[in-house]
This record gives structure tokens, C-alpha cells and sequence, in this order.
């Protein structure tokens, strides 16, 4: 959009309390009436120094903190950390504890989804779906919770294992809550995705190209938003996803150009039901077995160094790990894919309205704990 | 020409299928618990406020060092050989004397790695989520019961409180 | 106001108080009764938004204060409002500042004197009733504006001036529809409007002729944009402006503001009732005997308004470029349309 910023320019400073910026981040507005000029995102609220933390606690004492990045996928954020650590040491886990990691982890996505599209159907204005959302989600911290002990901050996955097996008939349970959800989805599409005032609030917004997406390192559903099919699940395989069939969706433009926030939005509502797809696949080939089969009674990685990505729900999620041979890590550094699409926020927010900085604020759906660490 | 009229035609009748959608729900039962009055079942597996059973508990501080918010402290002697042996309820001899065991449930994060270090599974994370207090010094739990006999600097510090 | 008049008449002594407590009495007792009567209403159409919107998302609503699903609910948080301690910021423009709610509250309540309850419970029967109600009602614009710019607050005033232009731009084809029915009936005064449309369903105008019943539905689509109601409520729009004009109110005054909103949800309610509905009317010859007509009439507009509270929980909001597009491009070409069916109708 050309605009001619001639006329008086007000600085608007959107939050670090503000009911739409998800957290603690601070957007300063460069606005001419509705229309922003610019917008300078601010973070670094929520810093936690959990990279230099973790520096002073045991390996197996950083995954309670893992989970404190990412809290609306923190099943996801430990598996990378778990998975990293693994690697460095050479431990192999067995497939029972494969396959349940896989099963956690996508309930842990589609949990992650729900938050993401109900808070952006809060963010346009429309609140039904939020408490839509969150219930069908309560029902997968439930199963976290059996499993567990606790819904929203697990420290679930063990270097080398899981710390509980589930529940004996908690498969079924799993199953039939696939065969309920899958229904709701399509309710939620109806009530939100494809009415049409929505479709006019977010089709045709913070349209970010694939060149862009791609330069700015963005990763995740925002990246196959913009209609580039990568996803490390597929193209860089761990845990056993290559056995497993499902699909990339990527944005293709139904509403408006690819990569705007409706092709966003629609990405997470696809995975959804891709993740359920996986879900389905996994519950058989769950084997007997011991999940703390392999778990190490000290974790005490030889030194060296190691990078290990997997698929968190907002991207790419890399932890960096170099381990000087003693038992806490020598330094740890997290690749945050809400860290990379936030720089592109910039960009991409440029010459929209008020209304559109909420909207393409929520279609990225950034989670601060994230960002700052 | 057309577009203008397809596109009122459709914001319409996507405004009432949503309507309907919405409808639906006015007359489905609902999912909320009216919580004093109704409460949930707590999974068994449930970590919530820590609860340290103080007569199996040896002393060994395998929970402090677990912990990776450092929100256990464990302070012991060593029992005096003429001291009449105690046991744990499942026979392991408790060589030293507790006199401090604090917790501080403000710093704890709740991750449950002490309950697994612990070599009695005397320390536990019990289902217990109504603990909210008025003073903030009361989140810290004084489980020892013993008092230091020998050791002059401990008896400086506050003694342990039950 | 006459009967009331004529009541106060029967009180011994009445004719020796000097004229102007004559004058005065009358008219304060009918402000007093319709500001009763409008302040129930309001309460429990809180309470009814509170429950539709819960029972739409799978809630409960409000349940445990008064007992029976929570109905003391509103009343005890008019309470705690009117309680709550009155804060003026600093930087304020104070006397605006103050004065702002009751302007707003002010433009919703005038307009309910020539509001026909039944057909003898109204204040007045104005002869330009209607044109009174759409004169009366953009005055609380003044006081939006007023609020936003006093406050001294970007958001509010972001809010404040939405508010102005969509309430200002969304008068225009509800006054338009308006217009359909007034060339039907021929008159501007609300009780003459209810009073041609009694007799049987038919009568009412929304069923009449398909002109009026597409201005009933330009009617109640610019009325909600009038009242601030989602898919319109830009001005409050909580994601984006948190609270829009009235971020900087608490207590007695945030208290007005929520009353006012309210207020005029019923304000159009009403009118769309007495314009398209029958008003007091109902066309059922025992009912309409048994039921007094400010009942029937507020089932009515009751109605409309749960069908306000149902898009609200239902549906996003507009962007403000969009709220300008269906208003200037849909909903003005359309009332133009439908006016000269309407006026063809009349004259056929």
C-alpha cells in the first residue's frame, strides 16, 4: 500500500500491557490516523537469562526450564532439548517411548493450535472460539495431567526415556478424543475460518512473500503459510516421523495472495488435523516396553558439542548444546522460531492499519516466554 | 457488478451459518465446574505441594541437589555412636540426624525431580492445590522435627519449627 | 404523561401548590418511572448477555449470587461500581472529563419520552416523534468525543473518533429506513406508526411489503453499528484499543457509560419494535386483552435485542475501512432502493 505520510504522525506505544500482544512485548506505533507507518517491536521483557541459567544447573535440571520457553507447547520444547542431549550422548530410546513422545508431542501441537487460533479469533473479535478452543484443549491437558501430573509444565520427557508410562487404557482414550475432536474442527472453520467478515480481516493482511519468509529465517506454520512446504518432521526426520504418513499443508491462497494471515491461520487448522492423522498411526504401533529403559543415572554428556532440531509448533526449534564433560551444560543456546518471525514483523506490518497490527501480531502467533527466554 | 453481489450474498450467509453454529451451543450442556461446590477428581500422579513424610527421611540431600531451583534445604549431623539406632519405616538406617529440612514451595517449579532423586520416596508431590496463605513466610514448610545436639553453630540459626 | 397528570389531579389539594410544582411534578415522576423502568431493563439485560454468551461458549454465566442462576449478579456489580471510588486522572481535562458519561447517558435517555409503551404508557406524543428520537440519539456522539478527547489518551481517542464517524456515517440508512416507514404510514409520531400496523400480523410493516422488511434488516444492521455492538464495535474494539473511549473511566462514571450502551441497545430495540413489530400490539384477540401492552412490548424488543447479543457472540468484528464500505456502498445504495419501493408502494 502507497501511502503519503505528509500528514502529523503520532506515536503510539501498544503495550507492554496491552490485551492483544500475547504476552509482555511492546510495539511503538508510528501512526497517521488509522494507518501505521512503522512499528518498531520492543522485547525483552519477559528475559529470564535462561541460557545463561541453565549454565549453573544439572542437564537433567534444564528441562523444567525448557518447559518455561514455549508454555503453550511444552511437551515440544523439552522433546528438542531431550532429543539434543540424546544425541550427544549416543542414547537410543526404545520404540514404546518413540512413539509416545510422537503422540505427546502432537497433542502437545494440536493444544498449541487451539491456543493460537482461539486467540486470534479473540484478536479480530470474535471470542467464541477462544473458550471453544480452550475447551477441547482442557481435555488434552487432561490426559497430560493422568499422565504426568501436571497440565501445563510437564518436565515429561527424561534424558534417555519418559518419566511415567501412561495410564493402562489411556490409547483408547486418546483415540476416542481424536474421534471427537476431528468434528470440532470443522465447527470451528464454520464459526470462524470461513466466515466472511474474518476473511476480510486477515486475507489480503501482512502478505509476507516467500523470498522474504525465507530471508528473514522464518520457520513453521508461517513459513508454509507462505506456501513454502518445509518441515523438519519431513525433511530432516527424527523420533520416526519418516514411518509415519502425513501431509505438509501449506498456504495456497484461497483468500487473497499466499502468505497472508488467513493462509497462516488456515496452516495451523490443517496441521491440526494432520497431527490427529499422526496420532491415529502411532496409538498401534505402541509396543510394551519400560520408558525409563534407557534413562542414564547421571546424565554426563562427553564434551563436545551438538545441534538438534525439531518441529515445535511455531517452527523450528534448534538447541545448541556444547558440553565440556562435566554435568552441566558449558553453554546452551535455543534457536526460537517466535524470535524469527518476530523480526520480520517489521517488514511485514508495514502501511497496514491498527486493526491489521493485532492481526498479523496474532496470525504469527508468538509466545514471549519464547522470545525473551 | 457480479462480485459486489456475490460477495453480500456470501458475507450474509456466512454470518448466519456462523449464527447457527453458534446456536447450537446455547442448549448444550455445558463443561464448566462450579468449582468450591464441584471439584475434580486429581489424577493420582498429580505434582502439586510437596509433603515430606520426616520419620523415613535419612538426611541424604539427594532432593537439594535435584533441585534445580534450589528451593530444598537439608541440613544434618551425623547421629553419636552412642545414640540408640533409628530406622526408616522400610529399614534404612537413618545414620544422620535432620535438623533442618525447609522447603520453599514460592521457589518451587514444580518439576518433581526431588520425589524421583529420593532414595525412601519420602518426599512426595501430593494432589493438594487449596494452599494458598497470607504471609509469605508460611509457603516455607519446616518438616524436621529433631533438634542438633552437638552442633553450636546450628543452634544459632533459628531452630526448625514443625 | 397526561394520565399521570390526571392521577396526581386526584390528590386532595393538588390545584393550591403553586403552578410551576404543578408543572414540574408530572414531569419529574415520568423521568423518574422511565428511568425505573429502563434501569430494570438494563440489569437484566446484562444478566442475559452475561448467560447468552456463556451458554454460547460452553459457560455457565454468572451462578451463584441471588441463587437462581445468578440473577443478583448485575445488581450487585451496579453496586460495586456505584461504590467504587471515582478516580479522575491527573492529566485530564477535568470538567469534560466529568461530564462526558452523563451526555452520553443523556442522549439515550431523552429519547425514551416519546417512546409508546402502551397504548396510553408514553411520556409524550410528540407529532415528530421519530425525527426526535433520530435528532436526540446522535447527541450521545457529543459525548463519546467528548470522553476520548478528555481523557488524554491515544486509545481513547482512537476509540472516540471511530465512534464519531461510524455513528454519524450509520444514521444515515437508518434514518433512510426510517423514512420507508413513515411514507407508508404518514405520519412522523411513533403512536400513529403503532397504531397502523393493528389489526393482524399482516400489518405489521416488516411482513407488509418486502421494502419494509429489507429496511427492518438495514435498520437493525445500522443500529448495531449505532450502538457499538459487534460486528460494529470498533470504538471499544477491547483487542485493539483495549477499551476505546472509556479506558480511563472507573466507578460511578464507567458505571454511566456501561448504563448508556445498554440504554440505547433498548433505545433501538424499541424503536425497530414500534417501527416494523407493532409495538404494544399483538394481533391474538384473547392475549392482547390478558397481557398489558409495555409487556408485550418489551417481549419485543427483548427479542431483538438477544438476536443483538447472538451476532455479538457469533461473529468478528469489521475493519474500520469495511465498516465504512458497507455502510456507504451496501447499506446506502440499498436504502435508496428500498425508499423508492417503499414511496412506490404507498402510492400504488
Amino acid at each position: 500500500m502507497e501511502v503519503d505520510y505528509s500528514g502529523d504522525i503520532m506515536t503510539l506505544n501498544m503495550g507492554p500491557q496491552h490485551p492483544s500482544t500475547h504476552g509482555v512485548l511492546r510495539l511503538v506505533l508510528k501512526t497517521d490516523g488509522e494507518i501505521v507507518a512503522d512499528a518498531v517491536p520492543h522485547i525483552g521483557y519477559l528475559h529470564r537469562c535462561f541460557e545463561k541459567h541453565v549454565e549453573d544447573v544439572d542437564y537433567a535440571g534444564v528441562i523444567p526450564f525448557t518447559d518455561r520457553m514455549d508454555y503453550c507447547a511444552a511437551m515440544n520444547m523439552e522433546q528438542g532439548y531431550v532429543l539434543a542431549v540424546e544425541k550427544l550422548m549416543g542414547i537410543e530410546v526404545n520404540d514404546r517411548v518413540r512413539y509416545l513422545r510422537i503422540i505427546m508431542a502432537e497433542l502437545s501441537r494440536i493444544a498449541s493450535h487451539l491456543i493460537a487460533a482461539g486467540t486470534y479469533g479473540n484478536d479480530i473479535g470474535s471470542f467464541t472460539p477462544f473458550l471453544w478452543c480452550f475447551r477441547d484443549r482442557e481435555k488434552i491437558l487432561d490426559f497430560f495431567e493422568e499422565t504426568c501430573g501436571a497440565r501445563l509444565l510437564y518436565n515429561y520427557h527424561w534424558v534417555g526415556g519418559l518419566m511415567y508410562d501412561i495410564k493402562p487404557g489411556m490409547e483408547q482414550k486418546i483415540v476416542e478424543f481424536i474421534d471427537y475432536f476431528e468434528p470440532q474442527v470443522d465447527n470451528l472453520n464454520r464459526l470462524l475460518s470461513d466466515n466472511y467478515i474474518f476473511i476480510q480481516r486477515t486475507a489480503n493482511v501482512g502478505i509476507m512473500s516467500p523470498e522474504t519468509a525465507i530471508s528473514y529465517g522464518v520457520t513453521g506454520p508461517n513459513l508454509r503459510g507462505s506456501g513454502v512446504q518445509f518441515d523438519v518432521r519431513k525433511d530432516e526426520p527424527y523420533l520416526g516421523y519418516e514411518e509415519l504418513e502425513f501431509e505438509v499443508p501449506v498456504g495456497k491462497g484461497e483468500h487473497g495472495p499466499v502468505g497472508s494471515c488467513w493462509d497462516r491461520y488456515m496452516v495451523r487448522i490443517r496441521e491440526v488435523k494432520e497431527s490427529c492423522k499422526i496420532i491415529r498411526q502411532a496409538v498401534p504401533r505402541l509396543t510394551p516396553g519400560d520408558v525409563r529403559e534407557n534413562v542414564p543415572k547421571r546424565v554426563k554428556p562427553p564434551a563436545g558439542e551438538v545441534y538438534m532440531r525439531t518441529e515445535a509448533p511455531r517452527g523450528e526449534l534448534g538447541y545448541y548444546i556444547v558440553s565440556d564433560g562435566s554435568l552441566k551444560p558449558y553453554r546452551l543456546k535455543v534457536k526460537s522460531p517466535c524470535f524469527t518471525v518476530m523480526s520480520a514483523f517489521r517488514e511485514v506490518s508495514r502501511g497496514a492499519m491498527i486493526a491489521d497490527i493485532i492481526s498479523i501480531l496474532g496470525s504469527f502467533d508468538i509466545v514471549l516466554g519464547e522470545i525473551d527466554r | 457488478m457480479v462480485t459486489y453481489f456475490r460477495n453480500i450474498g456470501l458475507g450474509i450467509w456466512t454470518i448466519i451459518s456462523s449464527m447457527v453454529i453458534a446456536s447450537r451451543h446455547l442448549f448444550t450442556p455445558s463443561v464448566t465446574l462450579q468449582y468450591p461446590k464441584e471439584r475434580w477428581q486429581m489424577p493420582e500422579r498429580s505434582r502439586m505441594r510437596l509433603s515430606n513424610k520426616i520419620e523415613d527421611c535419612i538426611g541424604c540431600g539427594q532432593c537439594a541437589r535435584a533441585c534445580p531451583t534450589s528451593c530444598i534445604l537439608v541440613k544434618t549431623e551425623k547421629r553419636g555412636k552412642e545414640e540408640p539406632p533409628v530406622f526408616a519405616s522400610d529399614g534404612t538406617a537413618k545414620k544422620l540426624r535432620t535438623y533442618i529440612f525447609d522447603i520453599d514451595m514460592t521457589l518451587c517449579c514444580y518439576c518433581g525431580l526431588c520425589t524421583f532423586a529420593c532414595p525412601t520416596r519420602c518426599l512426595t508431590m501430593t494432589g493438594d492445590y487449596e494452599y494458598s496463605v497470607y504471609n509469605k513466610d508460611d509457603h516455607i514448610y519446616h518438616f524436621a522435627v529433631e533438634t542438633p545436639k552437638t552442633d553450636a553453630e546450628a543452634e544459632k540459626q533459628s531452630p526448625a519449627k514443625d | 404523561m397526561e394520565s399521570i397528570a390526571k392521577l396526581l389531579q386526584a390528590i386532595p389539594k393538588y390545584d393550591a401548590l403553586p403552578e410551576l410544582l404543578q408543572f414540574l411534578i408530572p414531569i419529574v415522576t415520568s423521568c423518574v418511572i422511565i428511568f425505573a423502568l429502563m434501569a430494570l431493563c438494563v440489569l437484566f439485560m446484562v444478566w442475559l448477555e452475561r448467560k447468552v454468551s456463556a451458554h454460547i461458549q460452553d459457560r455457565l454465566g454468572p451462578m451463584v449470587v441471588g441463587g437462581w442462576h445468578g440473577w443478583a449478579q448485575t445488581l450487585a456489580d451496579a453496586l460495586k461500581l456505584l461504590l467504587k471510588e471515582d478516580i479522575v486522572p491527573a492529566s485530564v481535562d477535568k470538567i469534560l472529563f466529568k461530564m462526558a458519561p452523563f451526555i452520553v447517558f443523556l442522549g439515550a435517555f431523552a429519547a425514551y419520552v416519546v417512546l409508546p409503551f402502551g397504548a396510553s404508557s408514553f411520556v409524550t406524543d410528540l407529532n415528530i416523534g421519530i425525527l426526535y428520537i433520530v435528532a436526540v440519539s446522535s447527541l450521545s456522539v457529543i459525548g463519546i468525543i467528548m470522553a476520548g478527547w478528555a481523557s488524554n489518551n491515544k486509545y481513547s481517542l482512537y476509540g472516540s473518533m471511530r465512534a464519531a464517524a461510524q455513528v454519524i456515517s450509520y444514521e444515515i440508512p437508518a434514518a433512510l429506513s426510517i423514512m420507508a416507514v413513515v411514507i407508508s404510514v404518514g405520519s412522523l409520531s411513533m403512536v400513529e406508526i403503532v397504531k397502523a400496523q393493528d389489526g393482524s400480523f399482516l400489518n405489521w410493516f416488516i411482513f407488509k411489503n418486502p421494502f419494509i422488511f429489507l429496511a427492518f434488516i438495514i435498520y437493525f444492521i445500522a443500529s448495531l453499528a449505532e450502538v457499538n455492538r459487534t460486528p460494529f464495535d470498533l470504538p471499544e474494539a477491547e483487542s485493539e484499543l483495549i477499551a476505546g473511549y472509556h479506558t480511563e473511566y472507573s466507578g460511578m462514571r464507567f458505571a454511566f457509560f456501561f448504563l448508556a450502551e445498554y440504554a440505547n441497545m433498548l433505545l433501538v430495540a424499541s424503536v425497530a419494535t414500534t417501527l416494523f413489530l407493532g409495538g404494544w400490539t399483538l394481533p391474538i384477540p384473547l392475549l392482547s386483552e390478558i397481557i398489558p401492552g409495555p409487556i408485550i412490548f418489551l417481549v419485543k424488543a427483548l427479542l431483538l435485542i438477544f438476536i443483538q447479543m447472538w451476532m455479538r457472540w457469533s461473529l468478528p468484528r469489521l475493519r474500520v475501512d469495511q465498516l465504512m464500505y458497507v455502510n456507504w456502498k451496501v447499506l446506502m445504495p440499498a436504502s435508496f432502493v428500498l425508499i423508492l419501493g417503499a414511496g412506490w408502494m404507498a402510492i400504488r
